[in-house]
């Protein structure tokens, strides 16, 4: 079957590619790209491990078609470090200790900072409710709560 | 928040152990460099997948691959075939114990296909649709058998026997007939009839629980490739890459050394990646194909065909005298092991009653196979069950009593010196201590509300040691690398960094902390039975020394004095005693840098059997409320309290405690592996097995108690099983003070509860207490 020429921006980056017509975002960014940040929990929309934003809008990439990309800014965990200088999530996510395995944190990241830019001072239930699409098998997500609160009043403050 | 750590003796002055500095492989988990078992990849790889059964119970008469194989693109196929027979032979895994005549079978099925998604065949092709349409074209011929899937079923004279001849082990005399109950096993200590016989009170229950999955969010993955000499490699995503190696070499017939195991970066594993179902066949579809083969599971196919733990139907009783003293406790534990023998039923004997000190215990467990995948190890395997029993039974006696269930416990606690039903006599231990903590937790004071309730359990787990190697070398430029070899699940590379840093009188930063590969380093049992801060930071510990002492020993050389002569102090040596000044101190940098001039490279290793592994016992304290008109139940509050003998860095300490009673959570409220009469499991998927999410949930609270592990040189015991054990039963203990009603029957889901809400309200029961606002 004929592959589809697709090109769209990866945290800014002009990228194309030549997409199967099935191949999922999330097949694209890790078998494509080598963007291996973003992870494959389940491949149903259920665990949030893929998390990515498109256009600035939180979508789970193993929900979306790589050819859907064509025209698009999608970012992921891999754009969230400005040069040496980590994203003031990821640096309260290791503060906190907001993570045992490590599987889940990518979603979490991508996750937490669209919350944050839409919603910059969010209460504990605004927290644990945008986040309830991202599964953690091992924190109980007590110290994810923390590591997110902490980070937008950084943000705020900054 | 309440994060509170109790020291209960004098605390040494440590610099490093105790504090919670970032974890050395933070930034790599942050920015998503880390690179987990999915995230290998070769040049030239083939796709590999696997056939699974659709039928919960067949004979295979044949299965036909010539199709499949010509296929385009197709590169390797492979089927019960390529697999030698193994004869039985149990070799430990984690605290369980495998049989290689099994774990043939179970990664591949030979005569029978044992239950829905066992696998059949495995094929290697150039891409995934390739491969997924070389499965549609293998031709498999089933005989479909009546299946089984019930516990008592399974027991039942008359029930499909899913390994024909199979005699109950463990009984005598030996039965003559065979059946599926693969094992019995007894403990007992003093007389139950004459315990009892003193008991005033005596309440006895039957329980259910439902098989659950260890839910790790990283499925199974594997990259094998097998060179043209027979050399292979293997990334895997895994708890033991020395286990991989081991069951791979024996179930290829390869030797050992020419397979080299990497263990990956993990994303979870709970006991569930102890063993092996996509290795064995990776490397054979890589032998044939003559390319690295990668394969990975879909979702479906870890909750189809990788190991839940066991459902159960139990049986116990507990009696007591007025005064509020066990005297006798009596259970009968039916576990199911899957398709396999196997389950965890006797850890589960050995835990129920060990948090008490009772002279008169029997109980007794049956390992029994049915229809289902194979059970695998689960974070504290068998405890969880059992002991949500035994806690449900000690809170109905409590009430009964008129008791206060802390001072009930407390009475009873297991302490040092007690006894254990299954033998051992404990050490010190900080049941009681954690009791007291709980009791004085401003949770157990805090008022409740209308139709919330409190509960409490205690929970035991015993943990291992075992094989362990170790390696700490000293950099020319004073730096070191230290190489452990148990995978680091959940901040194991923090732990044993800040070990060597506080032996070493170092900064972390100086220390890079490498999980080696099997062909770097010697022999290491697997992360499990919560060994691996416990093993591997004695080897640290034991490690460092050994540099330390080798330092001194140079400078002894350079300053020409006996080594005794010569003292380690933070990070630099200098002569001491009435040689102290002689000379100025040496950095571990200085000697470090003539390390070629006073005989050669620096190299501290330990290779032991890690001994004293010390249990930990916990208490949990959690609030519920009942909504009466849904019956779903809402955890408001909760409290971890356990013992860590020492806390070598609390944050992840009480990671594992927050962790495990949210895991315990879920298997109280929600999660249940859950069949059709078809023999299918109706629910493989997160959707439909729902674990917790964040909105489920509450802060979880923890305190960490510390009893020192004699045994560890800095007190270390296993934490990270024990917190999943207390959940069900404080839960369950919680909703029946909320209702007045008791559950015996997990998951406690909202329409189970509505139905005993019900229930409770047509036949007008006193003790019935929720109100609908
Ligand atoms: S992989 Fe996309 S939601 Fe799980
Ligand atoms: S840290 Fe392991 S799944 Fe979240």
């Amino acid at each position: 079957m004929a592959k589809h020429h697709v090109s769209f921006t990866i945290n800014g980056d002009p990228t194309e590619i030549l997409c199967e017509t099935h191949a999922t975002l999330l097949d694209v960014l890790r078998d494509e790209l080598e963007l291996t940040g973003t992870k494959e929990g389940c491949s149903t929309g259920d665990c949030g491990a893929c998390s990515v934003t498109v256009d600035g809008r939180l979508v789970c990439s193993c929900l979306m078609l790589g050819v859907e990309a064509n025209g698009k800014a999608i970012g992921t965990v891999e754009g969230l470090a400005k040069g040496d200088k980590l994203h003031v999530l990821q640096e309260k996510f290791l503060e906190h200790h907001a993570l045992q395995c490590g599987i889940c944190t990518p979603g979490f990241l991508v996750a937490s900072k669209a919350l944050l830019e839409k919603n910059p001072d969010p209460t504990e239930t605004e927290v644990r409710y945008w986040l309830a699409g991202n599964l953690c098998r091992c924190t109980g997500y007590d110290k994810i709560v923390r590591a997110v609160m902490d980070a937008a009043t950084v943000m705020r403050g900054a | 928040m309440q994060e509170t750590v109790k020291k209960l003796t004098p605390e040494p002055e440590y610099k490093i152990i105790g504090t919670r500095p970032q974890r050395p492989d933070g930034v790599d988990k942050v920015t998503g460099r880390a690179r987990f078992g999915a995230d290998h990849n070769l040049p030239g790889q083939l796709t590999g997948l696997v056939l699974r059964s659709p039928h919960p119970h067949a004979n295979i008469r044949s299965i036909d691959v010539s199709a499949a194989m010509a296929l385009p693109g197709v590169k390797a196929i492979v089927t019960r075939d390529d697999f030698k027979d193994q004869g039985s032979e149990f070799v430990p895994a984690g605290e369980m114990l495998i049989n290689y005549r099994d774990v043939v079978r179970n990664v591949m099925a030979r005569e029978r296909a044992l239950y829905e998604g066992h696998a059949v065949a495995a094929v290697a092709a150039l891409s995934p649709s390739i491969a997924k349409a070389a499965l549609k074209l293998i031709k498999v011929d089933y005989e479909i058998l009546p299946h089984v899937l019930d516990v008592d079923e399974a027991m039942a004279p008359g029930a499909p026997i899913l390994h024909p001849g199979m005699i109950t082990a463990g009984m005598d005399p030996a039965p003559k007939r065979e059946s599926n109950v693969a094992k019995r096993v007894e403990f007992a200590l003093g007389d139950v009839a004459k315990g009892f016989a003193a008991a005033d009170v005596i309440v006895e229950r039957h329980f259910e629980t439902k098989s659950v999955h260890q839910g790790y969010i990283e499925p199974h993955a594997c990259l094998a490739t097998v060179a043209e000499d027979g050399q292979a490699d293997i990334w895997v995503s895994t708890q033991g890459h020395w286990i991989v190696r081991a069951h791979c070499a024996r179930l290829l017939g390869m030797d050992i050394s020419k397979i080299r195991v990497t263990a990956t970066e993990i994303g979870g594993g709970f006991g569930g990646k102890t063993v092996v179902y996509l290795e064995p066949l990776a490397l054979a579809l890589s032998r044939k194909a003559g390319k690295p083969v990668k394969m990975t599971m879909s979702r479906d196919e870890v909750f189809r065909a990788t190991g839940p733990t066991s459902g159960a139907k139990m049986r116990i009783k507990i009696g007591a005298t007025k005064d509020g003293r066990i005297v006798a406790c009596d259970g009968e534990l039916k576990y199911l092991a899957g398709a396999f023998q196997g389950s965890p039923v006797a850890p589960g004997c050995m835990c129920a009653f060990a948090p008490y000190d009772v002279d008169h215990v029997k109980i007794v467990g049956y390992d029994v196979v049915s229809n289902r995948p194979k059970v695998a190890a689960y974070r504290a395997p068998g405890g969880p069950i059992s002991g949500y029993a035994v806690e449900s039974v000690i809170d109905e006696l409590a009430s009964k009593l008129k008791l206060d269930p802390i001072a009930f416990r407390l009475k009873n606690a297991a302490r040092q010196g007690t006894k254990a039903a299954y033998g051992p006599k404990f050490g010190p231990v900080g049941l009681v201590e954690s009791l007291q903590a709980a009791q004085s937790h401003d949770h157990w004071k805090a008022p409740l509300k209308v139709n919330q309730g409190r509960g409490i359990a205690a929970g035991f787990w015993f943990n291992i040691g075992g094989e362990t190697t170790v390696s700490i070398a000293l950099n020319e430029d004073g730096t070191l690398v230290l190489m452990a070899g148990t995978p680091d699940i959940g901040g194991l590379r923090a732990s044993l960094c800040m070990m060597a840093a506080e032996e070493l009188g170092i900064g972390m930063d100086a220390i890079r902390v490498t999980i080696a590969d099997t062909q770097s380093l010697g022999y290491n049992f697997l992360t499990g039975g919560s060994r691996s801060t416990f093993s591997s930071g004695m080897g640290v510990v034991e490690a460092s020394r050994s540099i330390v002492k080798q330092v001194c020993e140079r400078a002894a050389k350079l300053w020409e004095l006996p080594t005794d002569a010569i003292e380690y102090v933070d990070g630099s040596v200098r002569p001491a005693g009435a040689n102290a000044g002689k000379h100025p101190p040496m950095t571990l940098k200085q000697v470090a840098a003539m390390a070629g001039k006073t005989g050669g490279p620096i190299v501290g290793s330990s290779s032991i059997n890690a001994h004293g592994a010390a249990p930990s016992f916990g208490v949990h304290l959690c609030d519920v409320e009942v909504d009466p008109e849904t019956g779903r139940t809402t955890i408001i509050r909760y409290t971890v309290i356990q013992d860590a003998g020492r806390a070598i860095h609390p944050a992840y300490v009480e990671g594992q405690y927050q962790g495990g009673a949210v895991q315990g959570i879920g298997w109280a409220l929600n999660e249940e592996y859950v069949y059709g009469t078809d023999g299918k499991l109706q629910n493989a998927g997160f959707l439909d097995y729902r674990i917790p999410v964040a909105s489920d949930l509450p802060m979880i609270d923890t305190v960490i108690v510390e009893v020192p592990n004699p045994a560890h040189p800095y007190g270390v015991r296993g934490i990270g099983e024990t917190p999943i054990v207390p959940p069900m039963g404080a839960i369950a203990n919680a909703i029946t003070h909320a209702t007045g009603l008791r559950f015996q029957s997990l998951p406690m889901s909202p329409p189970k509860v509505l139905a005993a809400i019900d229930a409770a309200r047509a036949v007008g029961d006193v003790n019935f207490k929720l109100k609908v606002a």
